[in-house]
């Protein structure tokens, strides 16, 4: 019995599929053709230039699904595929080790350069971390996009938890916040790990200027 | 010569304003600078330099852009910048301002325009090109009028309709959509600040500024410039100048504008 009802099953999945197939080939749906007109003006609209590459038009399922919900609230089912598949795509410092050198994670704050098409693909991508957020009290040309971080780690202390949450939320912040518009840091391979480990001791250190109090008035 | 020497007092102010305690005044620390030019647009001198380009016979046809039809009539230039992009008959296709100065050049001149397409802008320190001359001309045209960018073809609603469409659309290393930088009101990238686009009164403040006098770049640049050069800060390949996506965000932009007066070309920092 079990038998005859997973092979009736199988073929009404095939045969499901085969229509799905046969409408998406011929773009016989409005929505197949729509999204087929789409991905041409785009093919059409622009041309490789320097390190960017077509295949950047190409949207991965989150950010297909945070386009179609800009400015709107994001459906659970949607918002829990994106947070599940943000969290376990994570990867920790196999050495176990989170802080570098905050100094050079100011660097990385404060670069706004990489993976521009007219930028140098041999110099390392900075995180722009100030373009959208406020960090030490002594720069003052910060963005306001982002939230303020400032006294970050003064603030929240260096438990495992609040280490932890930081580093994921810069591999991926969308584990926290689908649909975010933060970019994707570790995961999409903007910067390296140890570029994310200076940035954490930027974050962190109390002898780094973001954990500096503001100089008085 | 005057001004030269304006622009050299602007500049000692602006590094000024960069380092000094007058970031305070964060929300535009380059207003001050601005109106350190008061009358002075060297804009203008690029607008002569357009209605130079527009007399003057040019191409194997040795015939003037004067019968080019922008919309409003075979050589009417006057506030016809201000309706543009708008779907022309004779091409089948929304066309913006320098699509279709492109086509006349092709068409009543028989210039090959094709370098003038890959190349449309000038690097820095460079001469404007014909194009961005002419669309400083023909923009000036249009200034103290209202924006009014048509919807009555299909395919100018079609226009907007995919234009409102790509301003979501994230793609890319860093996720990045037009939306993500002009959504919201009252932010800013660094000290610069971001007009909210995606609504009337966000467009209505940036749509009638282009083309511009950039300073930082010391040259005239054009909105589809200004179209390009965000895909580059996207992290996207090059956006093609006169594509359909390009047109569209313009239409897009426009539309929401339609009201606003124009006043390009504006001074930028």
């Amino acid at each position: 019995m079990n038998t005859y009802r997973n092979g009736s099953r199988f073929v009404l999945a095939a045969l499901a599929a085969a229509v799905l197939a046969a409408c998406a080939n011929t773009s016989d749906t409005p929505e197949a053709a729509k999204a087929a007109t789409a991905e041409t003006t785009l093919a059409d609209s622009f041309q490789p230039q320097g390190q960017a590459g077509m295949d950047r038009l190409q949207q991965n399922a989150m950010q297909k699904i945070c386009s179609d919900y800009e400015g709107k609230p994001v459906p659970d089912d949607l918002a829990k595929q994106i947070i599940d598949t943000a969290t376990a795509a994570v990867r920790f410092p196999k050495d176990g080790k989170y802080f570098g050198d905050w100094k050079n994670g100011e660097k990385i704050a404060k670069t706004g350069t990489g993976l521009q098409s007219n930028d140098d693909p041999a110099v390392p991508n900075g995180g722009n971390c100030y373009a959208c957020h406020q960090m030490a009290a002594e720069e003052l040309a910060y963005g306001t996009l982002g939230l303020s971080l400032a006294q970050y780690g003064k603030l929240r202390g260096n438990s495992e938890p609040i280490v932890l949450y930081t580093w994921t939320r810069l591999w991926n912040a969308h584990a926290y916040n689908p649909c975010s518009h933060m970019p994707r840091f570790g995961d999409a391979g903007i910067l390296a790990e140890q570029q994310l480990k200076d940035v954490m001791a930027y974050l962190f250190d109390p002898t780094s200027p973001v954990n500096l109090p503001a100089p008085a008035p | 010569m005057k001004l030269h020497a304006s622009f050299g007092i602007g500049l000692a102010l602006l590094l000024g304003v960069a380092h000094g305690a007058a970031v305070a005044e964060e929300e535009n620390p380059f207003a001050e600078y601005r109106a350190m030019f008061g009358d002075d647009n060297p804009a203008e001198l690029v607008e002569m330099q357009g209605e130079e380009l527009w007399n003057a016979p040019g191409g194997p046809k040795q015939a003037t852009l004067a019968g080019c039809d922008f919309g409003l009539g075979a050589g009417v230039i006057a506030g016809a910048y201000a309706q543009l992009p708008r779907y022309f008959a004779d091409t089948g296709k929304v066309m913006d301002l320098e699509t279709r100065l492109l086509h006349c050049m092709e068409t009543l001149q028989g210039m090959d325009v094709s370098a003038l397409r890959a190349k449309p802008y000038s690097d820095q320190g460079q001469p404007q090109t014909a194009l961005e001359s002419l669309s400083a001309y023909i923009a000036a045209q249009s200034r103290g009028l209202p924006v009014a960018v048509p919807q009555t073809h299909p395919m100018e609603l079609q226009s907007f309709a995919d234009g409102a469409k790509f301003f979501n659309l994230r793609v890319g290393p860093h996720d990045f959509s037009c939306a993500t930088c002009h959504s919201q009101n009252g932010k800013r990238i660094r000290l610069q600040a971001l007009p909210q686009l995606n609504t009337v009164e966000g467009a209505r403040t940036s749509f009638g500024t282009w083309p511009a006098y950039r300073i930082a770049q010391g040259a005239v640049r054009t909105i589809e410039w200004r179209m390009a050069d965000c895909a580059r800060q996207q992290r996207l390949p090059g956006l093609v100048h006169g594509s359909k996506v390009a047109i569209d965000l313009i239409t897009y932009l426009g539309v929401q504008a339609n009201g606003a007066e124009m006043t390009a070309p504006g001074l930028k920092r």
